[in-house]
């Protein structure tokens, strides 16, 4: 089974910004993909399809799709290239499928049964599973994270859902102090297969308690591996592969992307599919500066590099994927063949992701930088709840493209103008 | 093995509200606890009312139960006498020898012992069985020991040596084995409550889910009277109950949390009735009389084990010496720590063996002295042990041998064939 390399049409939208676009690309598993021989997707004309450095050569030709065409299910009896699918779907049929593989694996958390999850992520697996595998909680964050600690120590690989991630505050010390530390105190007697997910980060008008981005906080923590998905590749492969782990992940998802549509290969949509923990994606290669980003910011970055890509500047976009543990080797490889760096994440500035990174290179790659580090976070405010401050709060995508006109030592205002 | 006269009787839980006077919570008549036989006569000699709590007369440290039974009816034989005494003689012997290294230096850092509540460990770990789990606090070297963790595994641990039960990477706090299903070994209180309902809730999922139908493993989860105050408690005791999971909770309610009395941290002192709020039987018992215990102890594991769901069981039970070995100790009554010193579980033991004719004096001695050879070997095996190399200090972090998701033959392993178990329908 090879890894899937990097995929060529995210053209992730924020989608804050474009929510009138919704309507169009609905698609879903089951509705066909009427394609041309381009492989451009009905209804999305208004989304510039960015090919990896070949132009409009078609998506799959590309990709491992068509050459691994599989043994395809009666779902994907259609010629054309590949299939879309929203986030909540891919992980969805992940969680479906593991549970399906493995009886050991259950889903515990409020709302995740007869509600069919508070964001629809486990909607049908009651019906398919049952109670005693998808079980619904009181609110208990502190209770059901330990006790789903407790259930792991003897084997079995719960899947426990926070309705947010910021609710996993409550439950914090069994994910840090139960379940990351537990196989290095008892020196390897006792291992910990379990997954804590949940949407991170901000949503849209949500307020400050809602809105934290805990990248930070989970990945400096030892003995936890943190993985942040982006497209429904990702979340596919990256939810299977941190099922099947025999350590505690944190699983950061992101609650605005759960709707977003993203091209998956044939290959990607196959049961055993998943990713490797700890390596990043390039999602766009360029030449003249690198960006990282998470999560919804892969998809303003994706976006800020077409911008640039005008103005003469090749953007070199990385997908993280995992905050812990940190893929350094290809973002100080990337950092080496462009000399510049722009750090995007949503939280807070301070010991966030973005000032790893930037260490990281600073230590490895010192000689290679031309410029500063640009490091782009949330404000470092609590979340305001008016739309004209939230988005002042967070990340745009014309701050990257500022971020990186600065780092190229273009002439650009520091500050947003007023909005 | 019953000592009632009549039948068991376990009747199911009703919840009815507690009818009790408000300045006598300890006195109990609550019809709500099922527990009959000992646990009734046992709460009547206890009449103390809480305002008297702190200068409770004191009470004779003889099992009544055992006086009663004059029909020669024991509460339990021979082997069984002599295997709990071992055990209490070994869990107070080890951790006077603890008291002993950390003065010399040989143990550090935060170290709790455990001189006078062996009653409740031996008492309760001794009916489980090998699968059964225990989940602790951190004052846990003797329920390790209870539960079968061999003594120079335990004090290698304390030590830092690699010869431990963890491999020195835990410590005193920390006593973890797979083998022995001790699950911890945690520092927060109230920690360990909720990993005890997951490894129970574990066992009713192999019954149900994994149709492994003679599981019937019961979990045990110890902690003290500061933790039935903590949000995970209450937490744990409602899903417990609601879904009625293999899991006894064992109160260790020595009064002290380092140095705050029971009484003033807690607005109704009597944690047993936590029990019936939430559904399950909530039984209170007299920690420093290992019979008594053990009664109640077979009570609440049969229960469990039969799948009737959880009880809460209050211990009262003391600490001779301080929270933890740096604790000076300064605000317990001398009065209260003589009089409790007066009923400890070890001597009142012994007198019952003695008395019933169990054992005889120089078998007890010769279970001492072996025990004290034990510990002495526990001590020379874990000064002779080299401490940790210094590869070790990485080791372990992760289950996963790199740490990425990279197998023993260096390839990813979601690159594997096999790395899908099973098959997936979809």
């Amino acid at each position: 089974m090879s890894m899937t390399k990097e995929s060529d049409t995210n053209d992730g939208i924020g989608a804050r910004q474009q929510t009138s676009f919704r309507s169009i690309v609905s698609h879903n598993l089951l509705r066909p993909v009427i394609g041309n021989s381009f492989g451009v997707k009905e209804g999305k004309m208004w989304g510039i399809l960015r090919q990896k450095a070949g132009g409009f050569t078609g998506v799959s030709s590309q990709g491992l799709g068509l050459r691994l065409w599989p043994v395809t299910s009666a779902l994907r009896n259609y010629s054309s290239a590949t299939k879309e699918m929203t986030v909540r779907d891919a992980l969805n049929s992940a969680l479906d499928e593991e549970m399906a593989a493995d009886p050991n694996v259950f889903v515990m958390g409020e709302e995740v049964g007869e509600y069919q999850g508070a964001y629809k992520i486990t909607k049908g697996l009651l019906d398919k599973y049952g109670p005693e595998r998808v079980v619904d909680t009181p609110i208990t964050e502190a209770g059901f994270a330990g006790i789903g600690v407790g259930s792991a120590y003897h084997g079995l690989r719960p899947v426990i859902e926070f309705m947010t991630f910021n609710f996993s505050m409550q439950a914090i010390d069994h994910i840090i102090n139960s379940a990351a530390k537990s196989n290095y105190m008892s020196a390897g007697q006792i291992n910990v297969p379990i997954v804590f997910r949940g949407p991170n980060g901000p949503a849209a008008g949500v307020g400050a308690q809602h809105s934290q981005c805990y990248g930070a906080w989970y990945g400096s923590v030892p003995g936890l591996k943190v993985l942040v998905p982006y497209s429904s590749e990702d979340a596919r492969g990256l939810l299977k592969a941190a099922i099947r782990d025999p350590d505690p992940v944190v699983f950061l998802e992101n609650e605005l992307l759960y709707g977003e549509s993203f091209p998956v290969s044939a290959e990607a949509l196959d049961s055993s599919f998943c990713l490797p923990i700890g390596k990043a994606k390039i999602e766009r290669e360029g030449k003249d500066i690198t960006i990282t980003a998470f999560s919804k910011m892969v998809g303003y970055a994706l976006k800020a590099a077409e911008i640039l890509e005008k103005e003469g500047i090749s953007a070199e976009v990385i997908n993280l994927r995992s905050i812990r543990p940190l893929d350094r080797a290809t973002i100080n490889a990337s950092v080496r063949k462009t000399n510049r760096l722009v750090t995007v994440e949503e939280g807070f500035p301070q010991h966030g992701v973005g000032a790893e990174i930037c260490a990281s290179v600073v230590e490895d790659s010192f000689g290679y930088l031309d410029a500063p580090v640009e490091r782009i976070a949330g404000a470092d405010v609590p979340t305001p709840y008016a739309a004209n401050l939230e988005r002042m709060a967070f990340p745009q995508i014309e701050d990257i493209v500022r971020a990186a006109k600065r780092a190229c030592y273009r002439a650009v205002p520091m500050a947003a103008s007023a909005s | 093995m019953s000592i009632s006269s009549g039948p068991k009787i376990i009747r199911p839980i009703t919840l009815q509200p507690c009818n009790r006077s408000s300045d006598n919570p300890i006195l109990s008549d609550h019809r709500i606890t099922t527990f009959i036989g000992s646990t009734r006569t046992l709460r009547l000699t206890q009449s103390i009312s809480s305002s008297q709590r702190r200068s409770a007369s004191t009470i004779v440290a003889v099992s009544d139960v055992a006086k009663r039974k004059s029909n020669k009816n024991l509460l339990l034989t021979k082997e069984e006498g002599l295997e709990v005494y071992e055990d209490m003689i070994l869990g107070r012997a080890f951790e006077d020898m603890c008291a002993q290294m950390y003065y010399r230096g040989k143990m550090f850092g935060f170290v709790h012992l455990y001189n006078g509540q062996e009653a409740v460990s031996s008492g309760f770990i001794k009916l489980l069985k090998k699968e059964d789990s225990v989940v602790s606090t951190y004052r846990d070297h003797v329920h390790a020991l209870s539960k079968g963790v061999p003594a120079r595994a335990v004090m290698s641990e304390l030590f830092g040596k690699t010869t431990g039960c963890c491999r020195g990477q835990g410590g005193s706090m920390h006593m973890f084995s797979a083998e022995h299903n001790v699950l911890g070994g945690f520092a927060f209180i109230g920690e360990g409550i909720p990993v005890a309902t997951g490894a129970a809730f574990t066992s009713k999922y192999k019954r149900e889910v994994l149709k492994e139908a003679d599981c019937d493993h019961v979990t045990l989860a110890f902690f003290g009277d500061g933790t039935a105050n903590n949000g995970q408690f209450f937490e744990c005791l409602n899903m417990a109950a609601l879904w009625k999971l293999p899991i006894v909770f064992v109160v260790e309610n020595n009064l002290w949390a380092i140095g705050m009395s029971h009484l003033r941290a807690t607005s109704d002192p009597a944690i047993w009735k936590k029990g019936p709020a939430f559904g399950m039987p909530g039984v209170h018992v007299d920690g420093m009389d290992v019979l008594k215990v053990r009664e109640v102890a077979k009570d609440a594991i049969g229960r469990a084990r039969r799948g009737e769901g959880p009880t809460l069981v209050e211990c009262e039970t003391y600490r001779f010496r301080g929270h933890s070995l740096a604790d000076p100790d300064e605000l317990r009554d001398p009065n209260e720590k003589a009089r409790y010193a007066a009923r400890d579980p070890i001597t009142a033991l012994k007198k019952y063996l003695i008395e019933s004719k169990l054992a005889s004096e120089a078998e007890l001695k010769a279970i001492e002295k072996k025990v004290d050879e034990v510990v002495e070997d526990a001590v020379e095996f874990a000064d002779e042990s080299p401490v940790p190399s210094r590869s070790q200090l990485l080791e372990n972090v992760f289950a996963d041998p790199r740490g990425f998701g990279i197998g023993p033959d260096g390839r990813y392993r979601c690159e594997d064939p096999k790395f899908t178990q099973g098959t997936a329908q979809v």
